[in-house]
């Protein structure tokens, strides 16, 4: 049987973590010696982007009544044509798509999944576990089997093939919920799949000072975080805060400005491949989970990394 | 209106999380317990409906009888009853089937969770939950107001917010929004004398479909020794990054 994957789209295009699901789907398959399905709703992109990353058939669900995000609606439709193992991105709304139709297949579900599988039958996986302070290895019971892979762990790997596609119409009821207003910030890096985080701390002193690691976001092209308290305090939006309570999420890069370095703060940010850490306290936790670090005054050290860096980049 | 907050006990968060000699489970030894944050944010919303919409609520948690410590945390904040399923949470789908099981038995209007539990970060019984019973789900909530039979929750999507309108019964998914971090309740010495009455049930476990299991766990390997660069010398720290970690 195929491996059956999710591509999520945002506005009909394909998320980075939609590719990266394609490319774990596209390894679970060589391992199962079969090929990947990638199903999608309503998407805008052309099937050929999912075939470089693997897919060798797409079938695209068209519906109206999906125009909406709706999760039940959504699983409802994806049980139509999936079966077996079925990839998701381990992203807000598809993650609470996947347990859904976890239940409807009478499926096993094995969430934030961080690695290529060590048996595919039983599918068996390492899992972020502990709010990332630990990994599990998880092993499903039985064929039918649910994986949402946690944003940035596999990574997006190509791996053309010849593809096809299939369009179909689905009809599912989407009672219950009714979408009433969306509000928007346009321009803004998705924090969860941003290669590069700038996220700084109650060391900014206020929300006044936010501009300089706003600008060092900017010439980095990265997205902008922060610790807890700022978001409690109201100097950012809770959307921002990322731990323990907070997102979860593993850039390649993640500049730590002001930050302590609490254990439920690492417990966030800690899948980073590689930490920057800047304090004015050589005592600061966070150097211990650093792979640089700089001690010093922030406001001095900011907007010189800033101009530095945008030498390098030819600004 | 009748409420039903799903509640998990996990290590407090300053744990450090250690595994039995074989690794297979978890090292419960010296762990403080507490009510997972995410869900305390919901059990606050319970409580807020109550004061101002006269709903019961009732708490549930599928763990053995060392959970109970924190249940009563949760009826001193304020619930009016507790109902526990003695059995040590195996997989998401288990947890799941006896509280949906809870919710038909009972009733009720609205079931709140969190949107993740900081153990076993499944992310996955709410939203089984809403699929077992058939209701409408919201997830990663960040606003809820309730409306005799509608409520209306706004969630957080990528780069915004959504607002929905939901018909009840359903089942939504909180985070810190819900309510703010300051609106937390902190038991005070009357609700923590009465929480103490206040009826707690335990039933048996009906499930026992398991279709998860841990194999083993593994701490997260500790980084090499961070590289210390002079603040005066920023140039260093910008070709590290280009050249040694390639990340800019
Ligand atoms: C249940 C629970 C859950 C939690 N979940 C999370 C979570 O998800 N995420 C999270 O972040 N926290 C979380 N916390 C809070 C966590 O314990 C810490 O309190 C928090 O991370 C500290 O934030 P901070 O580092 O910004 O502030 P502080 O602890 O105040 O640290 C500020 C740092 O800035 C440095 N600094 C000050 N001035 C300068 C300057 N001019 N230049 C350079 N450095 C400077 C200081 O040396 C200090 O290290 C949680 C706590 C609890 C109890």
């Amino acid at each position: 049987m195929s491996i059956f994957v999710y591509t999520e789209n945002i506005s009909g295009a394909y998320k980075k973590a939609a590719l990266e699901a394609v490319s774990y789907a596209k390894t679970v398959a060589d391992m199962s010696g079969t090929d990947v399905v990638a199903v999608s709703i309503n998407p805008t992109d052309a099937a050929d982007v999912l075939y470089k990353y693997g897919a060798s058939k797409v079938v695209t669900l068209k519906s109206d009544a999906l125009k909406n995000f709706n999760p039940k609606a959504y699983a409802e439709a994806l049980a139509t044509v999936v079966d077996g193992v079925v990839v998701f991105p381990h992203s807000t709304d598809a993650s609470s798509v996947a347990p859904m139709l976890a239940v409807i297949k009478n499926a096993s579900l094995l969430t934030n999944v961080v690695s290529a599988p060590v048996a595919v039958s039983p599918f068996e996986a390492k899992r972020k576990s502990f709010s990332g302070k630990a990994f599990m290895d998880a092993k499903a019971h039985g064929e039918n089997v649910v994986v949402t892979i946690s944003q940035n762990s596999f990574g997006i790997k190509e791996n053309p093939v010849a593809g096809s596609e299939e369009v179909k119409e689905v009809s599912v009821s989407t009672e219950g919920l009714t979408v009433v207003n969306q509000e928007k910030s346009s321009g803004k890096l998705d924090l969860k799949e941003a290669e590069v985080v700038v996220s700084a701390g109650r060391g900014m002193k206020g929300p006044e000072n936010w501009g300089m690691i706003e600008e060092l976001a900017n010439v980095l092209g990265a997205a902008t975080a922060c610790s807890k308290p700022v978001s409690d305090i109201g100097w950012r939006p809770h959307s921002e805060h990322v731990g323990q309570t907070g997102k979860a999420i593993a850039p390649n890069l993640y500049v730590a400005v002001g930050i302590s370095g609490a254990i439920q703060h690492l417990a966030g940010v800690n899948s980073s491949k590689t930490i920057v850490v800047i304090n004015n306290d050589a005592e600061a936790p966070f150097f211990k989970s650093a792979d640089y670090g700089v001690v010093g005054d922030a406001f001095q050290i900011i907007p010189a990394l800033t101009e530095k860096i945008k030498a390098l980049k030819g600004h | 209106m009748k409420i039903l907050v799903c509640i998990s006990s996990v290590p407090d968060t300053t744990s450090k999380i250690n595994f039995t000699a074989d690794k297979s489970a978890f090292d419960k030894n010296g762990i403080q317990w507490v009510i997972n944050p995410y869900d305390e944010f919901a059990l606050t919303k319970a409580i807020k409906l109550q004061e101002s919409q006269g709903a019961t609520v009732t708490i549930a948690t599928v763990g053995d009888a060392a959970a109970e410590a924190v249940m009563r945390k949760a009826l001193a904040i304020g619930a009016n009853d507790a109902i526990r399923v003695n059995a040590e949470p195996q997989d998401s789908i288990t947890v799941a089937k006896e509280l949906a099981k809870i919710v038909e038995e009972g009733g009720y209007d609205l079931v709140l969770c969190g949107k993740e539990s900081i153990d076993y970060n499944g992310a996955a019984v709410p939203a089984m939950i809403a699929q077992l019973l058939n209701k409408p789900f919201v997830n990663a909530c960040v606003g809820l107001e309730v409306n005799g039979a509608e409520a209306t929750a706004v969630r957080e999507i990528e780069g915004g917010k959504e607002t929905l309108s939901v018909k009840l019964p359903a089942v939504i998914a909180g985070q810190k929004g819900m309510v703010e971090e300051k609106d937390l309740i902190i038991p005070n010495m009357r609700g923590i004398m009465s929480a103490r009455t206040k009826p707690l049930t335990v039933k048996e476990p009906t499930e026992t479909d398991v279709k998860v299991s841990a194999v083993s766990f593994d701490a997260v390997p500790a980084r090499a020794q961070v590289k210390l660069v002079s603040a005066d010398n920023l140039d260093e720290l910008v070709r590290l990054l280009h050249e040694e970690a390639k990340v800019i």
